[in-house]
């Protein structure tokens, strides 16, 4: 645990604090909330539980795209079913709320037919990597140009707590009464292993380091990965007791483990272990869109000559006798 | 003969695969995702190969549910765009459907239809699926379906699907078979300056006014695609007029009567078959699809023996021209409805009759087509 790490949430929390205090509170003069643009305020409140963890990735999400360069106007949010899939409707940019899990080939569907577009998939553990664990891989094996946010809270929210597949071993689901008896996956190994050009993991506790791996990710061309632990006190902290949502972010404060660049196949989790958190990969490899732009001009590039050759070797007088 | 943009025009030997290739390049169709099966792939083997000169985009995706979301992705990023798959791809692609039809996107289902269930018979004809196009889907909802009965069809009827799907913003099924599908003929491929297109329904409402799913007078809302600014938000569960997620009675009533008045109120309009002979007959043959043809032989061998026979071929299947239907029960002795499958629409066929004449179905198995003798013989023990 390095020392600017534990200062992070104390700074961010004193910062908005600071702001507070400069400006009169109350109708008049209410302090506009700076990603309140980013949001379609008319549909909070949203659903989301106290100390829930996906608000406050909304937040960096909204902090990640002022800052990221992006015209808003060309930005999509997908998300797929779930707590996290409902994030799409609040924010204000084109968004789309698919089905479940298929929220990645839906986003390369939108990229590839427009690839002015810049596609985000915003959608949780069980949305992303159980129902939608093949397109998971096979988006990642072709390096589409989408960028993925997966919110894990280690179980199934939405529908009350089931185990899932990131819920550690030996924790508590109200489909694994007894205990977890199957391995969870390990996100950032399994995106690195199916080609993702970019994966970090952070904890809602991190939040300007989640902030930094957006804006790197949405820049990021081809598949790049960000994998967001998040408290759910509703259901998994409270069956596991685990605390509240505020002892869930001390824990993650306290047992998160940063280090960038280490070897994936090391960042496990385990049920109340410590967390790897970090940049694990940041390489360039060739998007999909390259590769298949390349084939195409190389594709009808051959053509155009033998057409042309084609013609060039036809007798005088046989275009004419053609028509 | 090729143009610049790659399209063909001419006449050729095409079976109905790669002519609905055709038909789709023609249509204006710039994507497409697909997943190989057969009787199918050779669809999508064909526009792999022409997309590259016509522009179009295809996209082998990791199974039949990406194929078919990923259509919808493209299509509102402003594509017009299509899958195709058989039997047990369509069985995946049914959650999606129902997605399209909620959220109102325009695209194309083909189906090449073989025997089934599970794996049936992947290289022999069917026409079991028929039902499911219409229901396979949960929830209530309509639907188009188009049955080609020849590689010709194929192509023009495929511009139709198009055409349909874009005025009604409605998902629509392009139902062949693995007869058709296989079946080579001439085929006349148009020029690009004789199809006619229905374009896309674009909102000229600026952003802030638009609203995605507010009606028009037929009850179909605007388009608009993303990356113009419209900020719209699009939502698999029940919806407003904005496009917002809102979970009651009242909304749902709104929502899913609009999307089944679209169709039903317009089925006049969709309507599409072909009549022979229907004037002063005793019995009315309603076919689709290669059964149709088998029909037309069945037909002519009772008319040999003297029977007043008609033949009712359905273009569209879905909706069923429940109207038509009506009227001529009223005056005939019976319909006979022969299919390759063990009596789909022909529940249809009862239906509207209601009792006023006989219904008598011809159902078969699949595997192959109908012995026109069977349908003979149904239609002379029908006159008798």
């Amino acid at each position: 645990m390095s020392d600017t790490m534990s200062d992070t949430m104390s700074e961010a929390v004193s910062e908005a604090a600071s702001d507070a205090v400069d400006k009169p509170v109350g109708d008049e003069g209410a302090i506009e909330n700076p990603v309140e643009r980013f949001l379609r305020t008319e549909r909070m409140p949203h659903i989301w539980c106290p100390g829930c963890g996906i608000g406050t990735t909304v937040n960096c999400f909204a902090r990640a795209i002022e800052k990221c360069g992006v015209d808003l106007d060309k930005l999509c949010i997908v998300s797929g079913i779930g707590c996290t899939g409902r994030v799409a409707g609040y924010l204000n940019l084109d968004s789309f709320h698919t089905t479940h899990g298929r929220a990645i080939p839906f986003a390369t569907g939108l990229k590839l037919a427009n690839p002015e577009l810049k596609v985000v998939v915003y959608s949780g553990d069980g949305d992303l990597v159980a129902i939608g664990g093949n397109h998971f891989i096979h988006a990642a094996r072709r390096n589409v140009d989408v960028t993925v946010f997966c919110v894990n809270n280690f179980n199934y929210a939405m529908t009350g707590g089931q185990v899932g597949p990131t819920t550690p071993l030996d924790a508590v689901g109200t489909t694994s009464p007894h205990g977890v008896c199957e391995r969870p996956f390990n996100l950032p190994f399994l995106a690195k292993s199916c080609g993702a050009g970019y994966v970090a993991r952070w904890t809602t506790y991190h939040v300007r380091q989640v902030t930094k791996a957006m804006v790197e990710a949405i820049n990021k061309k081809g598949f790049s990965f960000v994998e967001i632990i998040t408290p759910c006190p509703t259901l998994y902290e409270r069956r596991n007791r685990l605390g509240s949502g505020l002892d869930r972010m001390r824990w993650f404060k306290e047992n998160s483990v940063i280090s960038d660049g280490s070897d994936t196949r090391y960042a496990d989790i385990g049920f109340q272990e410590k967390i790897i958190c970090g940049k694990f990969v940041d390489v360039d490899r060739p998007s999909f869109l390259e590769m298949t732009e390349a084939k195409m001009i190389d594709v009808t590039s051959k053509r155009r000559w033998q057409e042309i050759s084609r013609r060039q070797r036809r007798p005088i007088g046989d275009e004419a006798a053609k028509d | 003969m090729s143009d610049n943009n790659g399209g063909l025009s001419g006449a050729y030997f095409l079976d109905g695969d790669h002519a609905c290739a055709e038909g789709a390049i023609a249509a204006g169709c710039n994507f497409v995702a697909g997943y190989p099966i057969t009787p199918s792939t050779e669809v999508v083997e064909r526009l792999a190969s022409r997309f590259p000169d016509t522009g179009g985009t295809f996209i082998q995706m990791e199974d039949e549910i990406a194929s078919s979301i990923a259509i919808q992705g493209a299509v509102w990023a402003g594509a017009k765009a299509m899958t195709v798959s058989s039997g047990p791809g369509i069985s995946l692609m049914m959650e999606h459907l129902g997605l399209a039809a909620m959220t109102e996107v325009p695209c194309v289902f083909v189906n090449v239809q073989r025997g089934g269930p599970s794996t049936g018979l992947p290289t022999l004809p069917g026409q079991a699926d028929m039902m499911q196009a219409r229901w396979g889907s949960h929830g209530d909802y309509e639907i188009i379906a188009l049955s080609p009965n020849s590689p010709q069809e194929c192509l023009d009827l495929v511009i139709h699907a198009f055409n349909l799907s874009e005025q009604f913003r409605v998902p629509v099924l392009f139902m062949m078979d693995e007869s058709v599908g296989h079946m080579t003929e001439r085929v006349v491929i148009p020029r690009p300056g004789e199809v006619q297109l229905t374009p896309r329904r674009y909102t000229k409402l600026p952003p802030g006014e638009y609203q995605p799913y507010k009606p028009g007078d037929d009850l179909v809302p605007e388009f608009a695609k993303a990356g113009e600014g419209y900020r719209f938000h699009i939502t698999g569960l029940t919806h407003d007029e904005k496009g917002y997620p809102v979970m009651s009675a009242d909304c749902q009533g709104q929502l899913i009567t609009r999307l089944v008045d679209k169709i039903k109120r317009n089925a006049d309009k969709i309507a599409l078959y072909h009549e022979d002979g229907i004037e002063g007959a005793d019995v009315v043959v309603i076919s689709y699809g290669i059964t149709s043809r088998i029909s037309t032989r069945a037909i002519r061998l009772a008319r040999a023996q003297g029977v007043r026979v008609g033949h009712l071929r359905l273009v569209v299947v879905w909706p069923f021209p429940e109207d038509h239907v009506r009227r001529l029960a009223k005056r005939i002795d019976a319909f006979v409805v022969p299919e390759i499958n063990m009596g789909q629409v022909v529940l249809e066929v009862e239906r509207c009759a209601a009792g006023r004449c006989e219904v008598v179905s011809v159902p078969h198995p699949g595997g192959t087509v109908h012995n026109p003798q069977t349908i003979t013989d149904a239609i002379l023990e029908a006159a008798r």
